[in-house]
Parts: C-alpha cells; structure tokens; sequence
C-alpha cells in the first residue's frame, strides 16, 4: 500500500489533522466526565478515539506526500506561537496510538465492567482520552517544552487509570503511587534539561533549538541538559535500570491500561527521546555519541538479558509479559545505538511492531479476565479449549514476539540484526539471538500451559470473549499478521523518518 | 499464470488441502486413508511434472509475496530440489500405505491428527525443495519442526513428551541461534538469499567471514544431525515406525541435509568452499560424525535407535559431501540423499513391521523370527547391503563417487571414515537379518503373532517395494547422475579458463 495515495479526508480537513487528532480527544476527555452514564462515556471514547486515529492517518498521508507538515495554532509563528510538527516518524508513532487507541476503546466497554467500580466508568474513559491526547500531542509538537506539558498531561491520566485497577487487585493501589513518584521524577528531570538548554540557546522549539546548538557541543548547561533530558525521559521509556514502575502498573492496572500503556506510552517517551538524540543536538556531538555507544547500548543489551531472564523467572503471566515490555525496549534501543538511518528506521519498525503484538496479548488476557481471575500461569491451564479465538490471537501476539516468521515481530528483528551486522557491531547481533531464544523461552511456556496442558480440575473456566472484545482483538493479531507479509505501511514512514532526521533522503 | 507457477502452486496446496480433508471426514477411517493415499497420487504425479520440466531446461519459478524489499518468499525448482520433492512424495505414498496396517494393526490412538500432521509435514518438504532463497527455505523448514513436532510425542507418555521437548529444543533452538543468524549474515554481505549457480556469496566475502557464516548454516540446519547437534535424532525414536520412517529416514533429516547441500551448491559455490578453513574442520566433525555414531549404533540393542544412529552416520556421509573441495562431491551427495532415504525407509518399515506382528523392537528378541517373516527379513537384509554400500544396491554407487571424490580432492581421512564405517555397518546390520533368518532357534522362533495374521499385507507390500527400488535405482543411477550434473557443472565452466 502506497501511503503517497491514500486521501483519507478532504483537502481542508487535512490541513487541520494535526491538531484535529490532539484537541478532539481533549475534548472528548470533558464530555466524557459529564457524560451521564458509563455507556455514554464508552460511546464519546470511541468516537472520540477513531477520529483521532482518522486524522493520524490523514496526516500521515500528507507527511509522505510534503513531506515535514507545519502546523501554527492560530496561525501564530513560533516563536511567539506554538507550533506542531510532524513529520515521518511521529506520524507512525501517532498512528499507532491512534490504531491503538480506537481498538483499546471498543474494548472497555466490556473489560471495565469486569474490572472497574460502575461509578468510575465516566471518570475512567476521561483519563484514558487525556492520555490519549497527551500522547498524540507529545508526538506531534514541535516545542520542547509543550512536550513536557503533553506528558505530564497523558501522564495524569494514566496514572489514575492504574489505580482504577484496585477493584479487581489491590496491589493496583501502590503500583500507581510508584508510577506516579517515579514518572513525576522523569518528568522533572526532563524540565530541567529543558531549563538548561532555554539557558543556553534562548528557544524551546525544537528546530530552532537544533540550529543553535549546532557550534554550542562544548557548553557544560547543553551537556547538563542533555543527562537531565535522556535520564528523566528514561524514566519514561523504562531504560533499563529505570523501569522499577512498570512491571507492577502493567500487572495490576485493568487490562485496558496494560494493553494501552505497553502499546503506546513507553513508545511516545522513546520517541521523543529519538527526537532529542538524533535531531536537537548536534550530530556528532562527542556526549552525543558517547551516550549511544557506551550508555545506551549497554544498557539496551542488559534489558534484553536481565528482563528477558525475569519473564522466564516470574509467576504471574501478565508480570511476565510486563518485564518482557521493558526487554523489548532494550531491543529498540540496541537499534539507536547503532546511530545510523538503517539502525533507526528498524527501531522505528520495531516499536510499531512490538505496539501491536503487545497490545493483542494483553487484549486477550483482558477478555479471559472477563471470565476467569486467573493471575498465575498455571491458572491458564488449558484456556485454548474454552477460549480458542481469544488464545488464538494471544498466540498470534506471541508468535510475533518470539520473531516467528510471516509476523511483523520477525522483520522488526530482522532488520535491527540485518543493520547491526551492516555497522560491524557483531556484539549487539549476538545480544539480540540471545535474547530471541529467551523470548522463545518464555513464551514457549506460556503457549505450552494455554495450548497443551489439561485444565486443573475444579479451575474456573474460561469463557470465550464477548464480540466487542474479539472484534478488536482479532484486528490486532491479523495486523501483526499483515504486516509480516506486506510490511509496506510502517515501513515507509519508518525510512522515510529516520532518513529526515539522517538527511538521507531515499 | 502459467504452467510452471501452476504446478508450484498446487505442490504447495495439495498437502494443504489433504489435510483440511483428512480433518474433515476424520470419523470415517476408510474414507480418511483413501484421501491420504489419493493426495499422495496427486501429489507425486505433481512432483513428477516439476522434475521433467526442470530436466527438460524449463525450470518453474513463483514469487508469492515481498515483505520487505529484498526480503522475498518466492520458490524456483533446480534439480536438487526437484530430485527431492519427488522422493519424499513417492516415499509418502509408500508409507502411507504401510502407516495404514501399521496404525489399525497397533491400534493406535490419535490416527486423524496422524495423517493431518503427515500432510503437513509433506507442505513443509514442498516448500523447502521448491525454496528459491533462504528466507523461504527457512520459513518452510521450521514450519516442518513444528508440524512434526505433534507426531514425536504421538504416544503421549512421558517418554515421548521428553522426546518432544529436545526435538523443539534442538531443532529451534539451533534455529534462532545459529541458522538465521548466519541468514541474515548472508542478506547483509550480499543483498540477499536467493540460491545463485556458482555461489552468491563467491567473491563477496573473504576467508574469515566465509567461514563463518559456513559454521553457522551448517551447524544451524540441525535437522542434518551433525555431532554434537545429533541428540534429537535417537530420542525421536519413540515415535511410532511410521514417523520415524518417513521423518526420520526421508522428510526431516534430509531437510537438514538438503539445506546444506543448497547451500554449498548454491550461497557459498563449490570454488568458495574450496578456498575455507571452516569446510575442513566441518570436513573432519563429519568424519567424526560418521565412525563415531557407527561405533554407537552397535551397542544398541533397540532395533530403531540402532537404525536411528546409523542415519546420523549417513547423514554425516551427505554433509562431508557438500563440504568436499570437489564440485562432483555435490552429485554424490545428492545421489546419496536419495539412495540412503530408500534404503532405510524400507529397515524402520521393517522394523514396524517386526514390531506390529510379534511386539518386539530388539535385536536380541527376533533370532529365528525370519522363518516366519521371510519377506519381511529378506527386505531388511537388501536394504542392509544398501546401508553398507554392497552391490546391486543402488547406494553402492553414492558411496563409491564419494569415496572417489575424497580421495580426489585429498580429503583421505574422509575417504578413510567412509571406509570404516561401511564396515562397522557390516557389523551393526548384517548379523540382525542373519539372526532371523538363519538362527536355527531363538525366542522368536516359536509362540503365536500378537496380531493374528502378522504382519498386515499392506505394510508387507510398502516395505517390499521400497526394498525392490533398491536394486532398481541400481541400474537407473546414470541418468540421475546426469540429470544432478548441472549443480556442480556450472563451477566448472566458470572457472574453466
């Protein structure tokens, strides 16, 4: 599919995507407060969400085609104003939450009744479209310091989205406080590298920012701000070690949140991340570099071992799949490191592919939540037989985490180890088969206990899910399928993003 | 779409579709097992086309679909791998006809699942014959791991899941760690994987990487059951005689050995391999390979795990071959692949068949049995002759190009191994059909079949006719060789000055 030749709205309509995409889940987050009952505020999420991702992928459209869009809110030109910009990159990103997002909120209509009080349903789906809004707009603007606003904007939402999860598990309680200390720290962090770097360059747009730094590599506050911004936006993306939070807010929250956070959040904090590293300051600044090869890259490769070792380790399935979530990031990491438009457009691959394969497991574990409260493994003993679609989809989830071919998981790993080879790291291609066949490990075990193994007697039995979970969840899985076969969508705007930000134009 | 494509098609869907059948009428054992043999018709009819076409210089080729550029699942038939699409779908027909008498005469459990995931097995080897690169030789040789894998643990004892579990350890573990590494090398040195005459990766990659990326394919292609990657092999044994004549003999192993004949012949070229230290030391771990399993099989008193080690040491015999700095050591093996996949289809049907009359599967249970099973021993003892490379047995005639083209190109320790391990199979085959047939008295002489009726007629009829081919490929060896030469006779002409 050729994304030049996709028009999905009117000409000026596209011109208003970008903020479009951010401001209708904003507003739909205050209908959904006032909303008068759980099922209005599910039906204002959904639509809410699906126009978001339409406008994504109008936008997204227009970026192929442009190029870098320049969107001025009110027409006021930054610096005065406030800017979005999007480009390649971001638009994938935002697409996929947008996708993402749509499909996560045709799901609540039936998770939240099984794990959320009635009478946070309204308040629930507020948060979740704030989060969505912060996200999209985290990944279209061209500000660093809306940027942090963007943040700490989803961020509010989704830390009260985990707590929503202590009906069903109390331990949701302490796992959102812990999100909420750790992610505030991130988000400071990030503000005051912001800080130094409006001390040494007088902008907070992020081109502009770029352009100054260029002679300013040598300057103690950019180099300052630089450790602030890549540690507290660590924080975020769970860098190996700074992932402390996540394991729990992914285990204990609902499943809704799992699914949306493993998908998106950590993904919009790399992105911006990339942002920063590969785009605001000055290529080949020697910290720059520095951080690549002796930070990064370490730290990458130890998150691919040490989680990928704790997913084998851990006893809770969705535990296991959380400390799986912060490995994956160690792989899109390893793909930075490499510091290069082939390394980078793979990463970029391989968020989106790890967004839709994660989201499909933790979907389906939501829609088994529906029925059964099961939280150990052995508890899914035999699930396949109850519930074949829904286990067929987590297969298919998983299938394409293991990097099983025809799955998009496969060609993500396959192009990092394809461009690791190609820049004559040998290490990371080794750290990277090392960590496939840990993957293999883990997930083989949970495949065997779900396909293979007898139900324990007088177990709950599963149900198979409802339709409204089976619909979405079937859409993930057979996308992750999809694009293992005709992976041309998220390919192109992965090359084409990470050739902007290398000047390579194709 | 034209007749070629057509013909890929349908070798690929056929099985497919068997098995959707096989499932479907499941309830009905007569209709169920008329289908399988009716697909395994079809298909050899199928498999048959191909070979004619590609022999006549009319070679069909399909791409199905291009995930990444660069990246493709295409397939286009050479004679190697039309040479073995046509063995493994005769082979499957012949063993579907014994798997019929064999499974009603045990009474087996699980007999639709059987036949399903043996045609699954079968979409598996169609894929991998027909593979134009080697992303899609991988793709359908894992697709035959995990397909086979149901048919290991068929009898669902402990014993048999264990088995299970280091078969899909092995086999995918040496899959992710070594042989798509050593694919994604190969993508990166050259741009791609596709199979090229005289080598893709000739001139492209100096000693050191050339090696290995070697190390890593070969090593990788576990199914080969190279020392120390052989394990799976003698534990799969538990299957029942059906499985492991088929995958155990034909299918799967010579998947393995398939991909490393291909990928000799055809990434690295006979001139590449030539120039690489790592061909020698997998030169001499074959030979290793070879006197060593020989030396295993004859301490084991299990019929098939006897014969299980001594495929590992007749594999190893196909892997030296590709490995040989010789190009006529391609034709040899290839010859090699086919005779042996023959020779010991016909002992494990052999043995199923002792096992199914009489319940007994040791060499020391079955003095004298050869009264009472002549046909059945008098198959075994052919086949024996096969496996020692005796004549009028066709693998006489592979092992003797091979011995040839070791001792040509001055590799004499393979030459030596090869030598000794004909022995050695002297002395782990022969005495098992002498015993029967000759042992005036023995356990098995006397007492009554556990089946009445011994062996199923059936089976007696598969295992004869595979015994027979023996002989007859025997004198039918030229033009194969013939129709084989075009692998190796590329390298010549290129290099001729």
């Amino acid at each position: 599919m050729q994304l030049e030749a996709l028009y999905v709205a009117q000409p000026a309509l596209t011109a208003q995507a970008p903020i479009l995409a951010i401001a209708v889940p904003l507003i739909g987050a205050c209908a959904a407060a006032l909303a008068p009952s759980g099922r209005a505020g599910w039906m204002i999420s959904v639509v809410a969400a699906m126009v978001s991702a339409w406008m994504a992928l109008a936008v997204a459209g227009e970026v192929m085609r442009e190029g870098v869009i320049l969107y001025q809110l009110g027409g006021f030109a930054p610096p005065a104003g406030i800017a979005l910009r999007v480009d390649a990159m971001g638009a994938l990103i935002a697409l996929l939450i947008g996708a993402v997002g749509t499909l996560a909120a045709v799901f609540s209509g039936h998770s939240l009744a099984a794990e959320v009080r009635p009478e946070k349903h309204t308040l629930f789906q507020a948060g979740f479209l704030l989060a969505q809004a912060g996200m999209v707009g985290l990944v279209y603007t061209g500000d660093a310091f809306n940027a942090f606003v963007f943040l700490e904007v989803s961020s509010i939402g989704t830390y009260a989205l985990v707590a929503a999860g202590e009906r069903r598990d109390r331990r949701a309680l302490p796992a959102a406080f812990n999100y909420l200390i750790m992610g505030t720290i991130g988000a400071t962090f990030y503000v005051i590298g912001v800080g130094f770097l409006y001390g040494a360059t007088g902008t907070l747009n992020m081109a502009d920012m770029a352009a100054r730094l260029g002679t300013l590599d040598q300057n103690a506050a950019v180099q300052a701000g630089f450790a602030f911004i890549v540690a507290g936006l660590g924080v975020k993306a769970a860098m190996f070690p700074l992932h402390g939070w996540l394991p729990g807010a992914y285990a204990h929250g609902p499943s809704l949140i799992s699914l949306f956070l493993a998908a998106t959040a950590t993904k919009a904090a790399i992105y911006l991340m990339a942002r920063f590293l590969f785009e605001v300051f000055p290529d080949g600044a020697a910290f720059g570099d520095m951080f690549l090869q002796w930070v990064l890259a370490p730290l990458g490769a130890a998150a691919v071992i040490v989680c990928s070792l704790q997913a084998v380790f851990a006893r809770e399935l969705r535990r296991m799949i959380a400390f799986s979530s912060v490995a994956q990031v160690g792989f899109i990491f390893l793909g930075f490191s490499l510091a290069n438009a082939s390394g980078l457009s793979a990463a970029l691959f391989y968020m989106t592919a790890h967004g839709l394969m994660k989201a499909a497991m933790f979907m389906a574990l939501g829609g088994l939540a529906i029925s059964i409260g099961a939280r150990r493994l052995e508890d899914f003993a035999g699930v396949a037989r109850e519930a074949p679609w829904t286990a067929v989809a987590f297969g298919i989830g998983a299938a394409s985490l293991v990097g099983t071919p025809l799955t998009m998981g496969f060609l993500a790993k396959w192009q990092i180890m394809e461009a690791a080879l190609a820049g004559g790291r040998i290490w990371i291609f080794a750290v990277m088969a090392a960590g496939s066949v840990l993957t293999l490990v883990y997930v083989g075990r949970i495949i065997e206990v779900m396909f293979f193994r007898e139900p324990a007697p007088g177990a709950p039995r599963a149900k198979e899910s409802p339709v409204g979970v089976l619909v979405p969840l079937l859409i993930l899985a057979g996308l992750s399928l999809w694009f293992g076969i005709d992976a041309s969508l998220p390919q192109q705007l992965a090359q084409a993003g990470a050739a902007s930000l290398f000047e390579v134009r194709p | 779409m034209n007749g070629g494509e057509l013909l890929i098609l349908l070798a690929l869907t056929l099985p497919l579709f068997a098995a959707a059948m096989i499932y479907a009428v499941g309830r009905m054992p007569d209709v169920r097992e008329t289908l399988t043999l009716v697909a395994c018709i079809g298909l050899a009819i199928v498999a048959i086309s191909i070979f004619v076409r590609v022999g006549q210089g009319d070679p069909p080729a399909l791409t199905v679909a291009e995930p990444l550029p660069g990246l493709a699942i295409a397939f286009r038939v050479e004679p190697l791998g039309a040479l073995f699409a046509v063995m493994a779908s005769v082979l499957w027909g012949v063993n579907s006809l014994f798997s019929i008498g064999y499974m009603r005469g045990r009474r087996e459990a699980r007999q639709t699942r059987f036949y399903i995931c043996f045609a699954l097995a079968m979409f598996g080897v169609m894929g991998i014959a027909f593979a134009a690169n080697l992303f899609t030789l991988f793709l359908f040789y894992e697709a035959l791991t995990f397909v086979t894998y149901p048919l290991v643990t068929h009898a669902g004892t402990p014993a048999a899941r264990r088995a299970g579990r280091v078969y899909l350890v092995t086999l995918v573990g040496a899959s992710v760690l070594l042989f798509l590494p050593g694919i994604i090398g190969v993508q990166s040195m050259a741009g791609s994987t596709t199979f090229t005459p005289g080598g893709l990766l000739n001139g492209r990659v100096d000693a050191a990487a050339g090696s290995v990326l070697l190390l890593l394919l070969v090593f990788g292609a576990a199914k080969a059951a190279l020392m120390p990657l052989h394990g799976w092999l003698p534990s799969a044994m538990v299957a029942p005689a059906p499985v492991s004549a088929l995958l155990h003999a034909v299918a799967v192993v010579k998947a393995g050995v398939f991909a490393v004949l291909k990928v000799s012949a055809y990434i690295f070229g006979p001139d590449l391999i030539s120039t690489l230290p790592a061909a020698t030391w997998i030169l001499w771990m074959a030979a290793g390979s070879i006197v060593i399993a020989s030396l295993v099989a004859l301490t084991k008193d299990d019929l098939k795990t006897r014969l299980a080690w001594s495929t590992v040491s007749q594999l190893a015999y196909v892997t030296s071959a590709a490995m040989l700095p010789m190009a006529s050591g391609l034709v040899a093996g290839g010859l090699h692949m086919v005779f042996h996949a023959v020779a010991k289809i016909t002992l494990f049907m052999c043995a199923g068949a002792i096992y199914v009359a009489t319940g007994a599967n040791r060499v020391s249970e079955i003095g004298g049995l050869g009264r009472r099973m002549p046909w059945v021993f008098v198959a075994f003892l052919a086949a024996s002759f096969a496996i020692v490379g005796l004549p009028p047995m066709a693998a006489m005639w592979s092992k003797f190009l091979l011995i040839t083209a070791s001792f040509g190109s001055g590799e004499w320790f393979t030459a030596a191994a090869l030598i000794a391990s004909s022995l050695l199979s002297l002395v782990f085959l022969m005495p098992v059909a002498f015993r029967a047939l000759f042992s005036p008295a023995g356990d098995g002489a006397g007492g009554e079949f556990v089946r009445p009726g011994g062996t199923p007629v059936t089976s007696l009829v598969a295992l004869c006719v595979t015994a027979a081919a023996c002989v007859v490929l025997f004198v039918a060896v030229e033009p194969l060789a013939d129709y084989l030469a075009p692998i190796a006779a590329v390298s010549f002409m290129e290099t001729a000055p």
